[in-house]
C-alpha cells in the first residue's frame, strides 16, 4: 500500500483489500489520442466566434415578459408608487400632521434611543460633591481625537487627593465618542451615560461641555470608592501604608 | 417704432424674468418633491432675518435656492490647467445662452391691445395689437431646433476643454446622446408639422383651440399621442436627466463634463438643466397641449361644445392666457421631476440602443402613418 503513488486518475474510494488487483495503474495519453491539430485559419474562426460573438449567457440573467419588456408600463407603475406615496405625504403635509419619517431635532426629541446609546460623559463625585478625577490627564493622553482639556489644580490640605480639575472640558463638536477615555481611566471617574448633550448651536465654541454640566450627574448609591479612603485620613509625607493581603498594590486612596 | 420697441424690450425682460425664476423655485421644488416622495421634510434650515428683528422667515425653505446662489458666486473660481482656457470659460455661457434663446419663440398668450389693458396708454400704442411672444417667427420650431442643438457645442467643448479623463468622458456621452435623441425628438414633431401644416408656433397653438369630432380639444396630444410620449422622452433625455444622466453620471464620473467646474460657472450649468426643465415644459405645453388656452377657448372666449360661446372681456383673456400657460407648465415640470425620481439610470449601451433600435424605428412608423393618413384625409392626391 505504501507504495502505491496516487495519483488523479486512482479512483480514491477503493477497499483496501481489492487495492492491489483493483489499482488502475496511471497511464498518459498517447500521442496519437491527441486530436489532430486545428488548421491555423480555423482556430482564428473558433477563437473569434468564442470570444467576440457569442454572448455569455448568465444563471441569473433576468426573465422578463413581454409586458415588462415594453418598457412603458412597468414606468408607469413605478411612476404610480412614487405618486402614490408623494400625494399620501402631501396629504399629511397639508392637514397638519407629519409626512415624514424624519426627527426634526432639535425641535423634535425622539423618545427611542437605545438603551445602550452612551451619547453623554459625566464625572462622577466622591459624597462631599467634589469630581473623583484626580487630573492624571489619561483620558486626555489616550483620546484620538484631542479633545479633553484638564487645568489641574494642587489642594495641600488634602493630602489624599492632592490633584483635582479645576477645568475640565470636552470639545463635542469634534468628540468620536469611542469611549476610550472611560477605559483610561484610573479612577472610574469619567462614564458616559443614556442621554444626549442638548448642545445644539450654529457655533461650533459653544459645544464645549464644561465640568458643571458634567458634574450634575450625582447618585449616592452608585460612587464606586468610599471617601475618605478606608484605614483613616493620611498624614502628608508619612509611607504610604501597605496592604500586604492585596499583594502590596497601592492605592492613590 | 417706440411702441414696439417698448413691447418687446417689455416681452424679454418678462421672459428672462420668467425662466430665472423658474430656474430658482425649480430647485426648491425639486429637493422638496424628493424629500416628500421618499419620507422626508427637506431643505428647510436657510431663513432671512428681517433687519433690526428676530424674526426669521422660512417660508418652507424657499431662501435655500438664494443661499446657494450666494454660495456660488462667492466661491473661489477654480481654474484647471488647461491648454485651452478660451473654450473653457466660453463652455458654460455656450450652454446657457441657447437655453433662453429657444423661449424666444414659444407664444405664452395670445394677442394683447395694450391700449385696451392700460386705457391710459391707448394713446401711446394707438390700437396696435401685439403677439405675446418674444419673436414671431414663422420659422417657430426650426428655431427651437437650431438652438437646442448649440447647447451641445457647449457641453463637448466643456468635456474637452477641462483637460480631465471624467470630463473627456462625459462629453463623449454627452455628444452621442444629445445628437441621438436630437433626432429622434426633431421627427416627432415632424408629425405635428405634417397635421397642423405648419412650422409656425402660433399658429399651431391656434389651430389647437379647436375641436376633434365636436368635443375633444383639438390638441396635438390627441392627434399624436405616441409622438408626445416619444417627445417627452428624447425631451428628457436631451436634458440629460435621469433616468439619461449618462453624462454626468456621479458613481461613474465623478460630475461628468462639469467636473472640473466650480462657482458660478458649475453654477450656470445647473441653472441651464433646470432652465431646460421649463423650456421642455413650455414646448410639450406648445406642441402638444394647446398652448396658452384652455380646453375650449381662444382670444375672444369660450366656444363650448354645444356652439354656445361665453365671451369675456380681453384683460382677463390675456391674464387666463398666461395663468394657463404657467400653469401647464408648472405640472408639467412637476412631472418631469418625478420621473427624474423615479426611474433608475440607464446603461451607457442601453442609452444608445433605446434611442436608435427603439425610439427611431417607432418615431419613423409613427411618421409613416401620419403621412399617409394625412394624405388620404387631404383627398389622396
Amino acid at each position: 500500500m505504501s507504495t502505491e503513488v496516487r495519483s488523479s486518475l486512482t479512483p480514491i474510494h477503493t477497499a483496501p483489500g481489492t487495492a492491489t488487483a483493483a489499482r488502475v495503474t496511471p497511464t498518459l495519453p498517447s500521442p496519437t489520442d491527441a486530436p489532430a491539430p486545428v488548421p491555423r485559419q480555423e482556430l482564428h474562426q473558433l477563437r473569434y466566434n468564442a470570444k467576440a460573438h457569442v454572448r455569455k449567457e448568465y444563471w441569473n440573467a433576468p426573465t422578463m415578459t413581454l409586458w415588462e419588456r415594453s418598457y412603458l408600463p412597468e414606468i408607469l407603475r413605478g411612476l404610480t408608487i412614487t405618486t402614490g406615496i408623494f400625494l399620501r405625504n402631501m396629504f399629511k403635509w397639508v392637514t397638519g400632521r407629519k409626512g415624514a419619517l424624519t426627527t426634526y431635532y432639535p425641535e423634535e426629541k425622539r423618545a427611542d434611543y437605545a438603551p445602550r446609546n452612551r451619547g453623554k460623559h459625566i464625572l462622577t463625585q466622591r459624597p462631599d460633591g467634589s469630581p473623583q478625577c484626580i487630573a492624571c490627564n489619561m483620558c486626555a493622553t489616550v483620546c484620538p481625537a484631542k479633545v479633553i482639556e484638564i487645568e489641574v489644580g494642587f489642594d495641600v490640605n488634602d493630602p489624599a487627593h492632592p490633584k483635582s480639575p479645576v477645568r475640565f472640558e470636552i470639545d463635542y463638536s469634534r468628540c468620536v465618542f469611542c469611549g476610550l477615555c472611560i477605559e483610561a481611566c484610573p479612577e472610574d471617574a469619567i462614564r458616559m451615560v443614556q442621554d444626549v448633550p442638548e448642545l445644539v448651536s450654529n457655533d461650533r465654541f459653544n459645544m464645549w461641555l464644561t465640568m458643571e454640566e458634567m458634574l450634575t450627574w450625582n447618585p449616592q448609591s452608585d460612587v464606586a470608592k468610599p471617601y475618605p479612603p478606608k484605614g483613616g485620613k493620611p498624614i502628608l509625607g508619612a509611607p504610604v501604608k501597605r496592604d500586604e493581603s492585596r499583594g502590596g498594590v497601592s492605592s492613590t486612596h | 417704432m417706440l411702441p414696439d420697441l417698448s413691447i418687446t424690450l417689455v416681452f424679454i425682460a418678462g421672459s428672462i424674468g420668467l425662466l430665472m425664476g423658474f430656474g430658482g423655485l425649480l430647485t426648491w421644488v425639486e429637493r422638496k418633491q424628493a424629500a416628500v416622495m421618499s419620507d422626508r421634510i427637506g431643505a428647510n434650515r436657510a431663513y432671512i432675518r428681517i433687519p433690526f428683528t428676530k424674526i426669521e422667515l422660512v417660508w418652507l425653505g424657499l431662501f435655500h435656492g438664494m443661499a446657494d446662489g450666494l454660495k456660488m458666486l462667492l466661491k473661489e473660481d477654480f481654474k484647471p490647467r488647461t491648454y485651452d482656457q478660451l473654450a473653457y470659460t466660453l463652455a458654460p455661457y455656450v450652454v446657457f445662452a441657447p437655453v433662453l434663446l429657444v423661449f424666444a419663440v414659444i407664444p405664452f398668450g395670445g394677442m394683447i391691445d395694450p391700449g385696451k389693458i392700460f386705457p391710459a396708454l391707448s394713446g401711446f400704442f394707438e390700437g396696435r395689437t401685439y403677439p405675446m411672444q418674444v419673436a414671431n417667427l414663422s420659422a417657430g420650431i426650426l428655431v427651437v431646433f437650431a438652438f437646442s442643438g448649440l447647447t451641445i457645442l457647449g457641453t463637448m467643448l466643456a468635456g474637452w476643454s477641462s483637460d480631465n479623463k471624467f470630463s473627456l468622458l462625459g462629453g463623449l456621452r454627452a455628444g452621442s446622446q444629445m445628437i441621438s435623441y436630437e433626432l429622434v425628438m426633431g421627427l416627432t414633431v415632424m408629425g405635428l408639422i405634417l397635421v397642423f401644416g405648419t412650422v409656425d408656433l402660433r399658429d399651431m397653438v391656434n389651430q389647437q383651440s379647436g375641436l376633434i369630432g365636436g368635443f375633444l380639444p383639438a390638441w396635438g396630444l390627441f392627434y399624436q399621442p405616441l409622438a408626445a410620449i416619444l417627445f417627452l422622452t428624447a425631451a428628457i433625455a436631451e436634458n440629460k436627466r435621469i433616468p439619461f444622466d449618462l453624462p454626468e453620471a456621479e458613481s461613474e464620473l465623478v460630475a461628468g463634463y462639469y467636473t472640473e467646474y466650480s462657482a458660478m460657472k458649475m453654477g450656470l450649468f445647473m441653472f441651464a438643466e433646470f432652465i431646460e426643465i421649463a423650456i421642455v415644459a413650455a414646448l410639450f405645453t406648445t406642441l402638444f397641449l394647446g398652448g396658452y388656452n384652455l380646453p375650449y377657448m381662444n382670444d375672444a372666449g369660450f366656444t363650448l361644445p354645444g356652439g354656445n360661446t361665453i365671451a369675456i372681456s380681453h384683460g382677463f383673456v390675456v391674464l387666463l392666457q398666461l395663468g394657463t400657460f404657467l400653469a401647464k407648465i408648472f405640472a408639467l415640470c412637476v412631472f418631469q421631476i418625478q420621473i427624474r425620481w423615479s426611474l433608475p439610470r440607464f446603461r451607457y449601451d442601453q442609452m444608445l440602443s433605446f434611442a436608435w433600435k427603439l425610439l427611431l424605428p417607432i418615431t419613423l412608423v409613427n411618421l409613416a402613418i401620419t403621412a399617409v393618413v394625412v394624405w388620404i384625409k387631404d383627398g389622396a392626391r
